[in-house]
């Protein structure tokens, strides 16, 4: 690399002088020079050997032939700028300090650029109709229970009557897990909540009992006492349990203990209907028949004192659903006498949105996929609502439901949501299918190919 | 170069003014785009065309005028080299961006080292004659790239200081308010040249280096 600027350089001082005929018309790479920070060049080259650097500056030292050498060279490449002849002055005085705690500004328009490479999503196409259609029998018309989950072993679990059945979503196979004695019309099940690893289930029933089956051999692993009414809500968070009772109270279990009941909250004065852990488990939102909404913090539930006590609903709270992708939101729906969604913000308490849905809310599920909210009605069309948040315009309407949407469950991969009505059947409604990400593999596919046969000449 | 004394005398003067110009609304331009202080500290100004932000912070507007003034007389000695604005990490001190401005400055004046004199290089670009008009579009030009770096530049999301450094001749003497220092170069950075101008005495060569995100 040396060599050409070397014959520049030396060869022809006079041209240097002439007006430049023209760089373009060289045919030789000269590599421009002025293009260069020689300092940060030298700099860079230099700090990776520095190790044996030191010896080689005292050998050089001791060789004036190679001190003049390097004189010359340097001379003729007019390193004149270089460090060892310009003195490098900074100011004694400095300039003031950027006031502390100073966010840059500028990372709003980092965080926009790296959003908007994502291509502008067109029109979602959302099925109207539900994919497939089961029959429930005698499921409970029952506004305040919570008879349906989708456990991540991909099995919906749905509770009639007194039967809690399991429905492989892969295979189809009808498990029945466990059963009241059916002897006796009055112990149903209330509740029914699937734990994180997919094998353990939480049963509410109306004895006021809380029961955990293993649902993988159809096993009781253990029951909970401690309310004195029938339990309607159950939320697990790890190794814990929290489960509302129409006794008003909360209680928080921790199934590995003996004690299993580690605090019991008596924030509300009716029957605890809705009941949900968020995603991170740091905080339990809790919904009553009393219209109220309770936020707790998990490290403070000790306390048996609610973080936030939201009265803006005017009816009773039982849909309540964390968003996935904004940690501290959280929507949740009233009843007939309040039919709105409303977003809070659960740090603060701040009520961020309501939006009127002129029907009786009764389940919200997010889709994990988009920025989505799916709402479950009653009266008068027994639709599900799709809205796109935040600015809460309406998708899509799924009807298909003869009476009241009480409850919906999500399939682990977020793409199917169930929905549990009061005409006695279950209907699986493919609306968060995930098509973008669908295409974008089939075409990462067809770019592997391409380059593939690339690769084969 | 074998113009009279006092015409050169006047070309040197105004050559300085345009060149300590730039160096203070380029000054003030990094410092914006890059975030380093609060963009509310700072007004917009017309200035060679364009808008530039200037900050109106009185603290940091008297520092820089003081350094101006100091590279106003450096510029009329012809002892200034090379301009360098330091971002570094104002906790650990480390540089993580280096905008420097080199300095060629035209005129057998500034050559002293001995028999070289007079071999000074680059002489062509500068003796052309420039109008008033395109030196400003030259200058529009490195603003308009100093405000379009953010689009190459990373992020600087921790608290960063900035310092001014100033390359001057070896045996030009160090003013008071001056102390030598280290070059404070960027470990292992990337090296971006700009765009360059040149009045008819000087030609001001712009670059910066940067650390990488995933250095």
């Amino acid at each position: 690399m040396l060599s050409p600027a070397r014959r520049a350089t030396e060869c022809d001082p006079h041209v240097r002088g002439a007006s430049t005929p023209s760089r373009a018309q060289v045919d030789r790479f000269i590599p421009s020079r002025s293009a260069l920070d020689l300092d940060v060049a030298h700099y860079n080259m230099s700090q990776d050997g520095r190790g044996t650097e030191g010896e080689d500056d005292s050998k050089e030292i001791r060789s004036p032939a190679k001190e003049a050498y390097k004189k010359s060279l340097a001379d003729n490449f007019h390193v004149e700028r270089g460090s060892d002849s310009a003195k490098i002055l900074a100011f004694k005085s400095k300039a003031p300090a950027p006031p502390s705690g100073m966010e840059n500004s500028a990372r709003g328009v980092y965080t926009n650029n790296s959003a908007g490479v994502r291509a502008k999503k067109t029109c979602r196409q959302i099925p109207s109709a539900p994919e497939r259609i089961l029959d429930a029998p005698e499921l409970i018309d029952d506004y305040y229970l919570n008879l349906i989950d989708w456990g991540s072993s991909n099995q919906v679990a749905v509770a009639l009557g007194c039967t809690v059945y399991m429905w492989n979503a892969d295979t189809g196979a009808i498990n029945q897990l466990c059963q009241t004695n059916p002897a006796d019309e009055e112990d149903y099940i209330t509740s029914v909540n699937w734990g994180a690893d997919g094998k353990h289930i939480a049963v509410g029933t109306n004895s006021a009992e809380v029961q955990i089956w293993d649902a993988s051999q159809c096993k009781k692993v253990r029951t909970l006492r401690g309310h004195a009414a029938r339990v309607g809500a159950i939320s697990w968070n790890g190794s814990q349990l929290a489960t509302g009772g129409r006794d008003n109270t909360i209680m928080i279990h921790d199934v590995r203990i003996r004690e299993h009941c580690t605090s019991t909250l008596r924030v509300h004065q009716q029957e605890v209907c809705g009941l949900k852990w968020s995603p991170s488990g740091n905080q339990l939102a809790s919904g009553g028949n009393d219209n109220l909404l309770h936020i707790f913090d998990a490290t403070s539930i000790g306390n048996r004192q609610a973080l936030h006590r939201l009265d803006a609903h005017q009816a009773a709270v039982k849909a309540l659903a964390w968003c996935p992708f904004q940690s501290n939101l959280l929507a949740s729906g009233g009843g007939t006498a309040d039919r709105c969604i409303k977003f809070w913000n659960t740090n603060t308490g701040a009520m961020l949105n309501s939006v009127d849905t002129h029907s009786q809310v009764c389940s919200l599920q997010w889709n994990t996929h988009e920025r989505e909210l799916l709402s479950s009605h009653g009266y008068s069309q027994n639709q599900l609502c799709l809205w796109k948040y935040p600015t809460m315009t309406k998708m899509a309407e799924l009807t298909g439901h003869q009476a009241r949407v009480l409850h919906m469950a999500q399939s682990p991969d977020g793409t199917t949501v169930v929905s549990a009505a009061a005409d006695e059947t279950l209907r699986f409604w493919k609306c968060f299918d995930n098509s973008v990400e669908k295409t974008k593999k089939v075409r990462d596919a067809n770019d592997s190919s391409v380059l593939r046969r690339f690769n084969f000449r | 170069m074998s113009t009279e004394p006092a015409s050169k005398a006047i070309a040197l003067r105004g050559s300085t003014d345009h060149v300590v110009e730039f160096f203070g609304y380029a000054v003030n331009s990094v410092l914006y785009q890059r975030g380093v202080y609060p963009p509310e500290s700072f007004e917009r100004k017309s200035k060679y065309g364009i808008g530039v932000m200037v900050t109106s912070e009185p603290k940091l507007r008297e520092y820089l005028v003081n350094v101006l003034e100091r590279v106003d007389q450096w510029l009329m000695e012809s002892d200034l080299r090379k301009l360098v604005l330091v971002l570094a990490d104002a906790r650990t001190g480390a540089t993580v961006e280096r905008w420097a401005f080199d300095v060629q400055t035209d005129g057998s004046k500034t050559r002293r080292d001995g028999e070289n004199a007079g071999d000074a290089n680059g002489e062509e670009t500068m003796k052309t004659e420039k109008t008033e008009k395109e030196i400003m579009q030259e200058i529009q030009a490195i603003i308009r790239q100093i405000t379009a770096s953010v689009s190459f530049l990373p992020l600087l999301d921790r608290e960063c200081a900035f310092e001014l450094l100033a390359y001057t001749d070896k045996e030009s003497a160090t003013p008071d308010e001056c102390e030598e220092s280290d070059p404070k170069y960027v470990r292992d950075g990337v090296e971006m040249r700009l765009r360059s101008f040149s009045t008819k005495i000087h030609k001001i060569e712009a670059g910066v280096s940067y650390k990488t995100d995933d250095a």
